[in-house]
């Protein structure tokens, strides 16, 4: 159902009965497979993408690089699942070049962001260095044009 | 002073107003109308060919090409058209880049006709077919397709119009407004009386690659060209261009690959006419031909499922359609109301705010029928489908 996910990547609110009709399969296989999907962890989650200037409360968004030292078991993979678990990680990503984790960390603001790099990020046995990059501008997210949409300039009516 | 109408030329004076501007003055100033009447696509050009342009602007590309148009393009072209329809063009002398297909459609008939030569084209129709003929001051001679016959053109109707002035053939598959795709038997038959009759081929193919092929009209499909079956190629004028496939309408690009003699001809009459089409265009056109396949496929898939929920929804509704293969657009067929095509446009326009195009725009072989177009992104044909469901209902 490489289909399904597709549409559902791009608008998950779409009823089973919709996204029945746009494949041309019934009702309960997709709901079925939507399960599926889930159970499996092919959908991990749902949400909205929110352009965060407009959303109302203060939010700030980093990205930090860190480099951490690999263990002989495991390589990066036990340190990286233990700094995703803290609540303000919002993903975290093993990447390859310069540096090891990218991990993108939400706060209230930059204080908060911070603290939270300053005081359980970069004391974390194994953790070599931390770069915080602040988030400044969101010009698309997730697929999503952020400020500026596009105009259906079209005739309305035309040969 | 000579009142200014009797200075206009006869031939110019003849023709009437498309009836697509008549509909278009009543849609426009409404609110909340859904259109299903646009003839083009809703996607923006992708952008990588847009940023194509972009480039070319930046580079300082603002000149003039040569009247052939970009030679690099015209080579992409002929490795394109290979492709699509295994016919090779030369790009030094058989391919003319033009301003969209309409400008390639004038130019051709332009080359073609005296006064008083025949054209034979079908109908319903693209509304500019008869008047390029007109204006080339040629007879512009049509034959009715008909609903019942899932608009096929026949053979014998095209040899049963053709006469000792007859010059030409225009043919349109996939068809605007109907979806319509000819059968290769008959396209076989048709190329036939095109060698028998000496007769040259218009064939404009601007909707080729939308096609909709297997039982849930989600494979790409197969396209033949006319210029590709035996004998036909020295007597065919082929015309595509970017607007519907690579969604590049107000780029305004086609192009002709036609014999050298008839590409010298048209070129004779672009050059003093047009030039060039525009640069940016052409180097955009560039870019949409290299990378610009995964694109139209995505594109081409979104219209099909599009496709595939008018087709649903009408049979729900009892509004019988003839599943079209390609293009995009259906042509339902309304007589069974008891309204003109023209009535039921403008009904369902004031009391469902849906705006379609009536069929008799196309020529009086579209009285009956209604065009709507699926370029149009797929909630609002749902929210369009229910109005027509309602109104349907209401008519039934």
């Amino acid at each position: 159902m490489d289909a399904l996910v597709k549409i559902l990547q791009k608008d998950a609110r779409l009823t089973p009965a919709q996204l029945a009709e746009r494949l041309g399969r019934s009702e309960e296989e997709v709901s079925a497979a939507i399960t599926d999907l889930e159970k499996n962890g092919t959908i991990l989650g749902y949400h909205a993408v929110v352009d965060p200037e407009r959303a109302e409360r203060g939010h700030v968004s980093a990205w930090i690089e860190v480099r951490l030292t690999p263990e002989r078991d495991g390589g990066f993979d036990r340190l990286a699942r233990r700094i995703a678990r803290f609540d303000q990680v919002s993903s975290c990503y093993l990447m390859s070049g310069g540096f090891d984790l990218a991990v993108r960390v939400e706060g209230e603001d930059l204080r908060e962001v911070a603290r939270f790099v300053s005081e359980k990020l970069s004391t974390l046995d194994g953790v070599l260095s931390t770069a915080t990059h602040f988030q400044l501008k969101v010009y698309k997210q997730s697929g999503f044009s952020a400020g500026e949409g596009e105009n259906d300039e079209r005739l309305v009516v035309s040969p | 002073m000579k009142p200014l109408q009797d200075r206009i030329a006869h031939h110019v004076r003849s023709i009437p107003r498309s009836g697509i501007r008549d509909f278009f003055e009543l849609v426009v100033g409404r609110d909340d109308v859904i259109s299903l009447g646009v003839g083009e696509p809703d996607f923006s050009t992708p952008w990588h060919i847009r940023e194509a342009a972009i480039y070319s602007l930046e580079k300082g590309q603002t000149s003039y090409t040569s009247n052939l148009g970009l030679l690099s393009l015209r080579q992409e072209i002929a490795h394109y058209v290979k492709g699509l329809f295994k016919v090779s063009y030369n790009p030094a002398n058989e391919i003319l880049v033009t301003v969209g297909v309409s400008e390639a459609l004038d130019l051709v008939f332009r080359a073609l006709l005296n006064p008083g030569d025949e054209v034979i084209y079908h109908e319903p129709c693209y509304v500019s077919y008869n008047p390029s003929v007109v204006l080339a001051y040629g007879v512009a001679v049509p034959i009715q397709t008909r609903v019942e016959d899932n608009f096929v053109l026949r053979a014998e109707d095209v040899e049963a119009a053709i006469t000792d002035k007859t010059r030409a053939i225009l043919l349109n598959f996939p068809t605007n407004p109907t979806g319509a795709v000819e059968p290769l038997e008959e396209l076989e038959k048709i190329a036939a009386l095109a060698i028998r009759y000496d007769l040259i081929v218009v064939s404009d193919e601007i909707y080729c690659e939308l096609l909709y092929g297997g039982e849930d009209g989600m494979s790409p499909g197969h396209h033949t060209s006319i210029a590709s079956l035996p004998g036909m190629k020295e007597r065919t004028v082929l015309l595509h261009g970017f607007s519907k496939a690579f969604a590049m309408t107000g780029f305004r690009l086609g192009y002709s690959c036609a014999p050298a003699v008839l590409t010298e001809a048209m070129m004779k009459i672009h050059q003093y006419s047009m030039l060039c089409a525009s640069i940016m265009s052409q180097q955009a056109a560039i870019e949409a031909l290299r990378n610009g396949a995964p694109e139209v496929e995505r594109m081409r898939r979104a219209y099909a499922q599009r496709r595939n929920l008018m087709l649903k929804r009408f049979a729900e509704m009892g509004l019988p359609c003839f599943a079209p293969g390609g293009a995009f657009y259906m042509f339902p067929d309304v007589r069974k109301f008891g309204l003109s095509s023209k009535e039921f446009a403008l009904r369902l326009l004031q009391e469902e705010n849906v705006a379609i195009v009536p069929g008799d725009a196309f020529g009086s072989a579209g009285e009956g029928c209604v065009r709507a177009c699926y370029a149009t992104a797929y909630d609002k044909i749902e929210i369009a489908m229910d109005r027509l469901a309602a109104f349907v209902g209401r008519l039934s």
